[in-house]
């Protein structure tokens, strides 16, 4: 049967892109925040899933205003980085998994979570930067990808108590599928930040390692936030955290924390990253 | 109009369905500059493209103007105006000091000195 091995969670800032494509990742600047991935990149060499359940939110890329959906799984057979305004990323196609995709879409709609399913879509940095984060620049990514798109444009975003739900809800769904296949859930975005209007810039450490603190041994408090409370103390787009409860929802109760990072900046915003296995 | 429970966050647009209802026009718009062509067609005559899309005309000076806090009022998304000054060759970074009204290297020290802080910046009016 297919197993969830561990959840990785980490912001993808579409500049952190840039800094890998363009070779600064050792500039003064960038060095601190790659530096808190490089453990990292080792454990996901030694503990390489099969398939990456990648929980992300599109940036006004292939959803735009004409279909805005809250819950999206991508179930084609690989997707293309998207051009978000100048030109594609250099990074590989992303190579999907259907079969456990579509397993996941049918057995998460029959408990009660109504997805959305895609099957043509390009994927912007809110996917492709993480897998750079953890695996550099590859040729080909060595995993397969299952995109799974969360709105958090158009307010409202579901609420973290959705999330953490239906985390619970793909859990089920991959354990149920047959085939003897290692799974890792990331949940990426956030942490702390703001990027329109002139409250931009802002940054709430605080409150971003409290989170990094309570997401592994205290879910039930984080799922229990208000979307109020995201925009006033981490910035309109720290809502983005939500989908961090998606990655936790997967993972068992009780997990082991096997490494974190916190930096800032990242151009406007609060770099967060978290590993937990299952434990 | 009913007060929001977030109105009263400074510096601060939610885009709800409010905003999305204003700004739908502009902001698909800005979606447009996702292809080459269209970012060609854009920035060979800018007033000749947005007369294509059937915005107000204060929407289509905020984008001449780059005005990204008036498109915001409007109705634009972040995500969307990304768009426009991404075809400008421009980032995230620059954007924010642009509407945050001051120069990008010292918007830059802000951040590199930890961001904004939030005390002060929760409630309109409000030290905390």
């Amino acid at each position: 049967m297919a197993r969830i091995t561990a959840g990785l969670a980490m912001s993808h800032v579409p500049a952190i892109g840039r800094a890998i494509d363009t070779g600064a990742t050792n500039e003064p600047y960038w060095a601190p925040l790659f530096k808190g991935f490089e453990s990292s990149k080792t454990w996901e060499a030694a503990n390489k899933p099969d398939v990456v359940f990648l929980v992300y939110n599109d940036h006004a890329t292939a959803f735009s205003l004409d279909f805005i959906p809250t819950f999206a799984i991508a179930c084609a057979d690989e997707f293309a980085p998207a051009d978000e305004g100048f030109g594609a990323r250099p990074v590989p196609t992303v190579k999907g998994a259907p079969d456990l995709a579509w397993h996941i879409a049918q057995n998460v709609i029959e408990q009660d979570f109504d997805l959305t399913i895609v099957n043509r879509m390009d994927v912007d940095h809110g996917l492709t930067v993480p897998l750079s984060l953890m695996f550099g620049q590859p040729e080909e990514w060595p995993v397969r990808v299952i995109p799974f798109a969360v709105n958090v444009v158009q307010y409202p975003p579901p609420s973290g108590r959705r999330c953490y739900a239906i985390g619970k809800a793909i859990r089920k769904a991959i354990e149920s599928f047959p085939g003897d296949l290692n799974v890792q859930v990331w949940g990426t975005g956030g942490m702390s930040h703001q990027l329109q209007g002139p409250r931009a810039g802002l940054i709430n450490s605080e409150w971003d390692k409290a989170f990094l603190d309570r997401i592994g041994p205290r879910p039930e408090e984080l799922a229990a936030i208000p979307h109020l409370e995201y925009v006033r103390e981490t910035g309109s787009e720290g809502i983005e955290m939500v989908m961090w409860l998606i990655m936790r929802g997967a993972l068992n109760d009780r997990v082991r924390e096997v490494h974190r990072h916190y930096h800032v900046p990242a151009s406007n915003t609060a770099v967060g990253h978290i590993i937990l296995e299952n434990a | 109009m009913t007060g929001k429970p977030y109105d009263d966050i400074p510096g601060t647009t939610v885009f709800d369905a409010d905003m999305s209802r204003r700004g739908y026009h502009l902001n698909q718009f800005c979606m447009s500059l996702m292809k080459a062509e269209n970012r060609a067609a854009f920035k060979a005559d800018e007033r000749a493209y947005l007369e294509g899309w059937p915005m107000s005309e204060e929407q289509r000076q905020g984008v001449l103007a780059r005005d990204f806090n008036a498109l915001i009022a409007l109705g634009g998304n972040i995500y969307f105006l990304a768009k426009i000054f991404a075809t400008d060759g421009k980032s995230f970074q620059w954007a924010a000091a642009r509407m945050t009204g001051v120069p990008e290297a010292d918007y830059l020290a802000m951040m590199v000195a930890g961001g904004r802080n939030p005390k002060g910046n929760r409630y309109k009016g409000k030290p905390d």
